[in-house]
Parts: C-alpha cells; structure tokens; sequence
C-alpha cells in the first residue's frame, strides 16, 4: 500500500521498479509535494531571505542614492555614469587585476607542480594533509603572520635579506609590493588546497594511457605536454574558474595589513566597495560597485568556460 | 608508476609469485644506485613542506619570546628570552603594568570573549546548516515533486552571486530588524542552508540505495523516519566532513562579523584579532602577544584537523570541483 503514493517516476540514479505498476492515488504531477515542502521549508526561508531578496534587492539599490538614514531615491543610472569616470573605481580595477595575476599565475604553477609531487612521487596522506594546513587557518591569522614574518625592522625575512647584503624591503609600506606582498601570501596560503584539486583530477586520468606512453617510450617532458596537460585540462579550467572568481574578492588579507594603502595602491575592488559602504555611507554607489563586479565574475567564468572548454573532455 | 605497485608484494610472498609478476611487467627497472630525478622531487617536497611549516614555528617562537627582547634577537631562531608572558597577557593572566613591562600595550583584550563568541556562532550555524541543508538535499534527491529541478537550479545559481553582493543588503536588514551586534544578526544568514552544503549533501543521497528505503516503506515507515533512521544514519560520513568543513569556515569568517557584529560582546576571534592588531602602540607592536593570540584562535582549527584531517583531505576534489 505504501507505494502507492509514490509516483512512478524512475528515481535520479535508483531502481524503477518501484510504484511503476502502482496505481497512483494523489495524482500524477503532486508526489511528494507536501513532504517536500516541509522538508524544505527551514531552507527556502534561508534561501528567500538571505539569497534571493538580498541579490534582487542589490540591484534595486544600485539605482538609488541611499545613505542608510532614510530612504532610497531612484536615480536611474547616475551611479553607474559616476562610476566610469571614477578614477578610485579605475583604480581599483587595475589593483585587483594586478593582484589577480599575480596570485594565479603562481598559485597555478606552484599547485600544478606540488599536484605531480603528490600524485607521482609523495604518495602520502600526511604530506598533502601538512601541505593543506595554511588552508585552513583564518585568512586574518595568515595575514597577521606574514604581516609580522615581513616586517621591515623586525621580520625574519627582512633579516634574512639583510644577511644577503641586499637591501630590506618595505613589503606593505611601499606601493610597489604591496600587492605583490598580499598576492604572494595568498599564494602561500591557497597553493596546498589547489594543489589538492589538481592532484583529484590527476587520480582521474586512467593508469592505461601512462602504461602505453611509457611502452612506446615517450620521455617524461612529452608525456606531460602530451597526456596530462590536455587530459587534466576540464579539471585545470575548473580550478581555474573557482580561483579566479575567489581571487577577485580577495578582502581579507588587505583589510588586516594594509586597509588598502600605502595611497590607494592595494584599494582592491572589494575594499573600495566596503569604504563606500560603510565609511562613507554610500549604499547606492556602493552596490552599483558590487553589480558590476558581479557581472565581471560572471563574465570571466563564462569566458574561461568557453574559451578553455572547460566542459568538454579529451577522454574520448 | 608501475614500479611502484609490485613493490607492495615483496613482503612474504613466495618468489614464484614476485616472478610471475615481474615477467607480465617487463617495465620494471631494476633498481639503480641513485635516482637523480626522484631524489630532486624529493627534494622539491621537502621544500615545500618547509616553506609551509616554518611560518608557523615562527608563529610559536614568536610567541615564546618576550615582546622586548625581540627587537635584539631578530634572526635568532630560538624565542629571544624565553616567556609565557604573551599567552598570559592575551589570556587576561597578567595586570596591565606587568604587560606593558613586558611590551603589551596594556589595553585589555577580552580574549575569552572572543574565544567564546567564536565557539557559540561556529555551533550554532554548523548545526543549523547541515541539519537543514540535509533537510533539502533529501527533497531535492529523494522526494519527487513537480519543479524540484527547476527549483534546485535556482539554489545553484545563487552559488555563482559574490557573497559581497548580498552582504550589503544584508547588512540592511539586519540592522532593520534591530539585530546589529548580536548574536542572531551573524548566525541568521548561514543558518539556514548555503546552495554549496545542499548540492554535496544531494550528490550523496542520490547515490544511495533505494531498497533500504523501500524495505523501509513497505514497514510502514513515514518519510520522516526514513530520513532519521535511514537516511541521515546512512550519510554520516559526508555529514561530518561537511559539518567539519562549515565549522571551520564559519571560524575562519571575516567579513560578516566584521559587518553587524563590532561590538566587544559579540565580537568573534577573526574581528578581535584585526582590533588587537591596531590597538598595539605605535612603534612597538606587541608582536608576541599577536602572535600568542594568532596561535590560540588557530589551534581549534589545527586541533579539528589532527583528528579529522584525513576526511578533510580525502573530501577535497570530490566537492571542490566536482
């Protein structure tokens, strides 16, 4: 009897047989509608309230002028025109693009190699969870820690220079490291967890194509060039997707070091918009910021996506 | 890689077998006095193992030492003059002259506060978010009702919005509902799902057998027990590693308390530390105290990971990128 609420639909990845025969009772397009709805209800509440309105609403926002006393006042694109020739605006850009290329471009290289380490010659579980450690400790402890490592009096780097001979760095003093600097910690910090993703698809490619490489005696360098790169490549664009987009949000780590000096020279996109929300009171400026970075994140998704292939596999 | 398969069976067993073996894989090498390439990878490993691991001795030693002696012991890589004084400083043990003799600045910081705080919002959304977001993984995965995928669709996509988009509005209505500085206000909007902790949670209960639930049914079981004696008791692995992943994500979360919760009675570790940070004296930092206190707010984490690392480690790839 009990079957016969359920509706004869095959099951995502089960049995059909269940219910196929069965006459249904509660009519055809309903099912489980009541226990679902019950089930679901704590997180549609979340998702309604804290998703969906917020993200609606930030669009609604960025047409206004709304300095949190009051209200909102809809002025059409005005944020928007300010915004294109808003020289901090431009400057923000270039910082955080800056500092998007650094960190990826060796974050990238660095976890794509310690990923090799891990899948053909470091095998053990310790090793990648030790690699993983910085991962996972707040991005305020790593940057509070590098902050005091590269001091310019009393960090042990700058010591370490100092015995070179070389001259002692400034590293979130002057405009020209900053960004590097902050790049170069989150570097630190991301490149066991990327190195870990990368090291999944590795585990991904079959034994096979490796046992026939090596039966025809292909070396090393063209082994990698010609099987791994291409056939890690989904997995590669991927990571690739999610670092970025996380790249550009970076936040934290300039929040605590540098609040986006010296000048403006680490005023990345996120800390503008949160100087222009919360220190200036400009609500409406400030979600019009966040609409275009938005639309920027979905922009290079799409483009890597595309452009990279990411969905397509060599595997064929 | 096929020389390293074989070598697992060299231990006791019988030479026929280690034969038969060797003469399907005639790729073995055999062994070489030294492998250069394999003892630079090695090389390689141990380096990177080091650049991640030295930072934080460094963190320790920091700590360890006294705040004055630091400055004349800079590249000293034992603590310069050996003290507990930070810990006590940041943990409220020391008076206000005994930390400012040792180079604190003094100022209370209300550390077990912050530790407090911390524990209360990473339970709270931790237990809330996996037990609800489980909640809609078992309708999005086991019940079957008209727009269930159009309506997942939508919760994904949600996935793809910057968490800086919502938080401004957020922020709104957090504050319009009067819930600023309180506890309410940081845990509210992780509470109740995130699109992330639904879609892992689904791509398990998929995967699981129907007969069970079916034995279960034809017991005359409602749909609510099947979720709590079969369901969540089949899930609890991936439970764990997701409750263990959101604890540490809501511990290590900045910018949202740094948002609606200033105020020192709910301020957690990750905002209390970035005020430490500024409130040290001009010129003399207390970089030990700062340390002492990085240490302190990093070790449950550290802690959670020497128990449970493996989890951790074994549950990335499968949810980062699939």
């Amino acid at each position: 009897m009990t079957t016969i609420t359920k509706l004869p639909d095959p099951p995502a990845g089960g049995t059909k047989k269940a219910g196929t025969s069965a006459p249904v009772r509660n009519g055809r397009g309903i099912g489980d509608l009541k226990m679902a709805l019950v089930f679901i209800f704590p997180a549609m509440i979340g998702f309604v309230v804290f998703f969906l309105i917020p993200t609606i609403r930030g669009i609604y926002l960025s047409f206004t002028e709304y300095s949190i006393l009051g209200d909102p006042t809809w002025i059409g694109l005005e944020n928007y025109t300010s915004i294109f020739t808003d020289e901090l605006f431009w400057n923000s850009m270039a910082v955080t693009v800056q500092y998007v290329a650094i960190n990826i471009g060796f974050q990238t290289v660095i976890a794509l190699g310690l990923a090799l380490l891990m899948h053909r010659v470091a095998k053990s579980t310790f090793i990648r969870g030790a690699l993983l450690l910085p991962f996972l400790v707040a991005n305020v402890i790593v940057a509070l820690l590098w902050f005091w490592m590269l001091d310019y009096q009393l960090g042990i780097v700058n010591e370490i220079i100092s015995w070179t001979g070389l001259p002692r760095i400034a590293f979130f003093g002057s405009e020209q490291w900053a960004i590097p600097t902050i790049a170069a910690v989150n570097v630190w910090r991301h490149m066991g967890y990327t190195a870990l993703l990368i090291f999944a698809g590795l585990q991904a490619i079959p034994q096979h194509v490796y046992e026939v490489a090596s039966l025809d005696g292909a070396s090393p360098a063209r082994t990698f060039w010609g099987i791994t790169i291409p056939l890690l490549r989904p997995v590669l664009v991927l990571v690739l997707v999610v670092t970025v987009i996380g790249s550009f949000q970076v936040f934290d780590t300039v929040a605590v070091t540098t609040a986006g000096g010296p000048i403006n020279a680490s005023r990345v996109i996120q800390m503008y918009i949160y100087q222009k929300a919360f220190t200036e009171s400009d609500f409406g400026y400030a979600s019009a910021l966040s609409v275009i970075l938005f639309v920027i994140l979905a922009l290079v998704a799409f483009i890597q996506m595309k452009f990279l292939k990411g969905n397509e596999s060599d595997l064929d | 890689m096929t020389t390293t398969s074989p070598s697992r069976q060299d231990a006791g067993q019988p030479s026929a077998r280690h034969n038969a073996d060797s003469s399907i894989r005639p790729v073995i090498k055999p062994r070489k006095p030294i492998n250069w390439g394999r003892a630079g990878a090695w090389a390689l490993v141990v380096i990177a193992l080091i650049v991640t691991i030295a930072p934080f001795l460094w963190m320790l030693r920091t700590a360890l030492s006294s705040n004055h002696s630091l400055a004349g012991n800079a590249g000293n890589l034992l603590p310069a003059d050996f003290s507990w004084g930070a810990f006590k400083r940041v943990l409220g043990l020391q008076s206000p002259e005994e930390a400012i003799a040792e180079g604190g600045s003094g100022a209370a910081i209300n550390f077990w506060w912050y530790l407090r705080n911390s524990i209360i919002v990473s339970t709270l959304v931790t237990a809330g978010q996996v037990f609800f977001s489980a909640m809609a993984a078992y309708a999005f995965s086991r019940l079957r009702w008209p727009g269930r995928e159009k309506v997942f669709a939508l919760f994904l996509a949600t996935m793809m919005v910057p968490p800086i988009f919502t938080a401004l509005p957020n922020f709104l209505m957090i504050k319009n509902l009067g819930l600023l500085n309180t506890y309410a206000g940081i845990i509210l909007p992780f509470l109740f799902m995130t699109p992330f902790a639904i879609f892992f949670l689904r791509q398990f209960f998929m995967s699981m057998s129907r007969e069970v639930e079916e034995a279960a049914m034809l017991d005359g079981a409602k749909k609510f027990r099947i979720f709590f004696q079969i369901v969540l008791p089949n899930a609890a692995a991936p439970l764990a590693t997701l409750a263990l992943l959101t604890f540490i994500g809501t511990w290590n979360e900045y910018f949202w308390p740094l948002l609606v919760g200033q105020e020192e009675n709910v301020r957690v570790l990750t905002v209390g530390l970035g005020v430490f940070k500024s409130q040290s004296p001009q010129g003399a930092p207390d970089w030990s105290g700062l340390m002492a206190a990085t240490l302190i707010a990093a070790l449950p984490v550290l802690l959670l990971f020497i128990a449970f690392g493996k989890k951790v480690v074994n549950s990335i790839g499968f949810s980062g990128v699939k």
